[in-house]
């Protein structure tokens, strides 16, 4: 119930962003709500599986670069085909990267998550001609429903249709992970993370549990970096590196990953503060450093885990 | 029969655990599995349940081969198993413990999109064994937080709730105390038969236990099969006694076959 009304104002809150708030700060919601979408995707396997990987960004970079790709090689602009194509991309490129890394746990399958971002992203690197290497690719402007909005200036697309088509993105993006988390495989995935040799003998396929978790999380990362593209109009190799991967490890644990939505808020909080950050202190990264330990430490169920605990009887991890 | 092993051996490096261990278990059956510390006791259960393959011999479930089958595949052939060190989901409630246990059994496991809380068969397949083993006025407590004795019920409830046709449990009260141990027993027996189980293989070494409740008892012994007889039979050997109660004067065991 307190879920449901919190993410009711929250939703409301993000829709009047743009008519409230100023341009510079309403911007600064795209990425969160791209992020927001990746962090959905990757908290299944996190928090909900109990995998930790280190190699995401090679998804977003697929996600970004596939659109990238169809808007300046292919001449694709809309956004439903582009925000599908990374969709499947993700889901084709994580099947094989997955069969190999849920056969491992803990810090092995973290380092093999982390080595096949590191190849994708000497990929994007190398691969000039395909990439455009380190200067990346455009990204144009994408058509929204069969609507070619390039006459309209870029910060009103941005501010305007793009944004609301990110939220309604992130709204079904998060309907879909709720229906998932709280669907018979999702229960089988807390099974798999709590105990998977109790799993196991209960029947319940942890290998194969752990590799379609694996591949929905890529899917959503996908769509999130295919998301990231337009506000910025250009992809480069960055978005693949393994500090990125990092990055949003740190907003998951930031937000908290035991609940549902606290890897949204983490992105939220982390979007927002780096941004005040660096406008203070050129030495973000320090602070950002200082503020994990301090999580880890003090706060280990993240932001929402301290509004949270002092709940009695907590059902569960939502 | 529903579960025949043959000739099981099973080398670890040059230490023999199993030496040509052959037995059966029949329908109707309760079949207790004794023997000292080391006798390979564990090793035998390892192997039946399909975590452990052995270096030589065979198992039949149901007439098909499944030696080193996995647990999973063989929890879906309809074979259960509980542990000695008790295996919970620590934070899963008795309810969401069960229910998953439900959600295996019905074939349900990889569903993605169906709701959870609005599947009756699966929730009343949880309430329904929850309420055999005593547990519903907990299934909201995360098991992390139940007593000891609970876990240890919890662990074989969700065993239950796969409805097998045959369960395995590596000591159902080892950790219990004494007093919750015969209440342990009756529930396990009184719900075995509300699902039809057809049979039940444990290991146990509290002999009180194995001489009340079982139909027969297989003494193992460095390896061996030392005896495989109903407990009356057992009772009048002095022998097997002597060994399977540690009172055992024979030397250590050789370490190799």
């Amino acid at each position: 119930m307190r879920t449901g009304l919190a993410v009711a104002l929250g939703a409301l809150a993000i829709a009047a962003a743009p008519l409230v708030a100023s341009t510079y700060h309403a911007l600064l919601m795209l990425p969160f709500m791209a992020y927001a979408i990746v962090l959905l995707g990757l908290n299944l396997l996190f928090g909900y599986t109990g995998l930790v990987s280190f190699g995401h960004a090679l998804f977003i970079g697929l996600g970004a670069y596939t659109g990238a790709f169809l808007t300046t090689h292919a001449g694709i602009r809309s956004l439903e085909v582009i925000l599908i194509s990374a969709a499947a991309v993700g889901a084709l490129v994580a099947m094989p990267v997955a069969a190999l890394c849920v056969r491992y746990v803990k810090i092995y399958f973290g380092m093999l998550t982390l080595a096949f971002g590191m190849v994708f992203y000497t990929f994007v690197l190398k691969f000039y001609r395909l990439t455009g290497g380190d200067e990346g690719t455009p990204f144009l402007r994408p058509s929204l429903l069969g609507r070619s909005l390039d006459a309209m200036p870029k910060i009103d697309y941005l501010v305007g249709p793009y944004y609301y088509y990110s939220l309604v993105v992130l709204g079904l993006a998060a309907l879909g992970m709720w229906r998932i988390v709280h669907s018979p495989f999702g229960l089988c995935l807390k099974t798999i993370r709590d105990n998977p040799v109790k799993a196991e003998t209960l029947g319940i396929g942890v290998t194969r549990h752990r590799f379609y978790a694996f591949v929905i999380s890529a899917i959503y990362a996908a769509v999130g970096g295919a998301l990231l593209g337009p506000p910025t109009g250009n992809v480069d190799p960055t978005l693949a590196y393994w500090t990125h991967s990092g990055n949003i490890v740190f907003m998951t644990l930031l937000g908290g990953f035991t609940s549902f939505f606290g890897p949204v808020v983490g992105a939220f909080v982390f979007i927002y503060l780096q941004n005040w950050v660096m406008s203070i202190v050129p030495y973000w990264r320090l602070i950002f450093g200082a503020m994990l330990a301090v999580i880890v430490i003090a706060a280990p169920d993240g932001l929402v885990g301290l509004v949270t605990r002092r709940r009695p009887a907590l059902a569960g991890r939502a | 029969m529903i579960l025949r092993a043959e000739g099981l051996r099973k080398l670890y490096g040059e230490f023999c655990a199993l030496d040509g261990v052959t037995l059966g278990v029949d329908a109707g059956e309760f079949v207790s599995i004794v023997g000292p510390n080391g006798a390979g006791k564990s090793t035998l259960i390892n192997i039946l349940t399909g975590v452990t393959r052995p270096s030589a011999g065979t198992v039949l479930f149901k007439g098909r081969e499944v030696s080193g089958a996995g647990p999973a595949r063989l929890a879906r052939l309809g074979m259960a198993r509980s542990f000695q060190l008790v295996q919970v989901f620590p934070d899963l409630t008795v309810e969401e413990t069960l229910q998953a246990a439900v959600v295996a059994r019905l074939g349900r496991a990889t569903r993605l999109f169906s709701s959870l809380a609005s599947d009756r068969e699966v929730r009343a397949g949880a309430l329904e064994v929850a309420e055999l083993f005593g547990l519903a006025d907990k299934r909201h407590v995360p098991a992390r937080q139940l007593p000891q004795g609970d876990k240890k019920l919890l662990d074989v409830a969700s065993a239950f709730a796969l409805k097998p046709e045959i369960i395995l449990l590596d000591e159902p009260t080892s950790g219990v105390s004494t007093a919750d141990k015969t209440a342990i027993m009756d529930t396990l027996v009184a719900a075995s038969k509300l699902i039809g189980l057809r049979a039940i293989v444990q290991v146990e070494h509290d002999m009180d236990i194995v001489f009340a409740y079982s139909h027969r008892i297989v003494a193992l012994h460095q390896g061996k099969v030392l005896a495989d007889a109903p407990p009356a039979t057992i009772l009048a050997d002095r022998r097997v006694m002597d060994t399977i109660i540690g009172r055992d004067t024979a030397r250590p065991r050789a370490p190799a076959c």
